[in-house]
């Protein structure tokens, strides 16, 4: 079988509710043995992920998520914030150990992997690289990045910013911990939008899909084929925060003038 | 002729003479130079260590682990009481973006956790087989610790894993 590509199993969604992806995603990760993609084509509501260690009184204006509304979860994978809506594009990858050739199942090599994957995709728009943790154009972010790794896969995703609203930028603090580039730029001026640079979100999507049949024999799947009405084999640790846990960290917070 | 014959072959024997001894170059293989692997600890192919001292298991994660995770910011680690089991993942480390499984390479029930660690999970890679240990556990079954490897087999774990 030297020369023939894994399968990857292919998942489209549309506006499909972050929290309910981030649970579809631990679950492929930790109870099946199959190669996936999830591609979520905007979502909704907006709501706030943090990683799997992320404090809501350091990352967020607390009063102002709870004042609003805005739903805080705090997921399985490692990595920072995002604030997410119908103009992010999210693309997951799940891999087994082998589905990679000679790849070491630790962050950087996964990483610099998902670099070459998107370098197709970003073809002709200057300045596309991996810096440090984040895909960005020149000095500007575009997508957050975050993975958990157990013993023989991975998984990998990415938030695209297609589009954003800075006012709901406004709901994440600056972070203690900023790759060194950010120069501790406010979000505004360190992000930028994919729809300044691509023509079209479909045409992105498409070269997305082209990238992975680079690597992989691409499989259509459906919500269905990932089981997730079955019973978990393992603890699930992606969480939505309650009114009363955000509550307990405004006491952490400086009241708003 | 045969005077400058005898000078070249002179010459040729001279360079050959005070040539350097060119020393062959240390190769050491690109993971050992991370790595260190006290001999006196048990290990697991999934990069954990183990230390015995009677009933009692210390386990934590290998120089060569800490090292290739990066810098070590969250450790979510089994409370006292927990029963963990060898293979299973008992333990998740948060580096640079990613969430990292740690197994427990015996059974048994967690007796003690790392509070150092938990507040300062950098201690992980400042000292992974001392002050960065994860659990201690009181073992449920010492023959599991014959299928572990030992020093001289997780070198060439490392090795043969291509790291």
């Amino acid at each position: 079988m030297s020369g023939s590509k894994p399968i990857m199993r292919l998942l489209r969604l549309r506006e499909f509710p972050i929290f309910q992806q981030l649970q579809v995603e631990e679950r492929l990760l930790r109870d099946t043995q199959c190669n996936w993609c999830i591609i979520n084509d905007g979502t909704a509501p907006p709501s706030i992920v943090m990683g799997i260690s992320g404090k809501p009184e350091l990352l967020l204006d607390v009063r102002a998520v709870i004042q609003d509304q805005v739903p805080v979860i705090r997921r399985f994978s490692g990595g920072g914030t995002v604030i997410v809506n119908s103009d992010t594009v999210f693309v997951t990858i799940i891999c087994n150990r082998d589905a990679v050739p000679n790849l070491s199942l630790y962050p950087h090599p996964i990483m610099r992997w998902t670099e070459q994957l998107y370098a197709p995709v970003f073809e002709g728009v200057p300045g596309f690289q991996l810096r440090e943790h984040d895909y960005v154009l020149g000095s500007l972010k575009f997508g957050g990045n975050a993975q958990s790794i157990i013993k023989n896969r991975w998984l990998h995703h990415t938030s695209f910013l297609w589009d954003y609203d800075n006012i709901q930028m406004q709901y994440l603090k600056l972070p203690s911990k900023a790759p060194s580039y950010r120069l501790a730029r406010p979000h505004g001026d360190f992000i930028c939008r994919l729809k300044d640079y691509l023509p079209s979100r479909d045409l992105f999507l498409q070269t997305i899909v082209s990238a992975l049949q680079v690597h992989f024999i691409v499989q259509g799947s459906t919500i269905d084929d990932t089981g997730q009405n079955m019973p978990s084999k393992s603890p699930r640790t992606t969480k939505i925060l309650t009114s009363v846990q955000l509550d307990s960290f405004l006491t952490d917070c400086n009241p708003k003038v | 002729m045969a005077l400058r014959a005898m000078a070249a072959q002179a010459a040729t024997v001279l360079r050959l003479s005070s040539q350097p001894r060119i020393a062959k170059p240390l190769i050491i293989p690109l993971s050992l130079r991370y790595s260190t692997v006290p001999e006196d600890l048990k290990y697991s192919a999934s990069h954990e260590w183990v230390k015995v001292e009677g009933d009692t298991a210390t386990i934590g994660i290998t120089d060569h682990a800490a090292h290739e995770l990066g810098d070590v910011v969250f450790a979510d680690l089994p409370e006292s009481g927990t029963s963990v089991h060898k293979g299973k993942p008992f333990a998740v480390v948060e580096s640079v973006k990613a969430a990292s499984d740690v197994y427990s390479p015996v059974s048994g029930e967690v007796i003690d956790f790392n509070e150092v660690v938990k507040s300062t999970p950098a201690t992980v890679n400042k000292g992974p087989f001392v002050e960065g240990w994860l659990i201690k556990v009181k073992l449920l079954d010492k023959s599991e610790l014959e299928s572990l490897l030992d020093a001289a087999k997780y070198r060439e774990h490392i090795e043969s894993s291509g790291h």
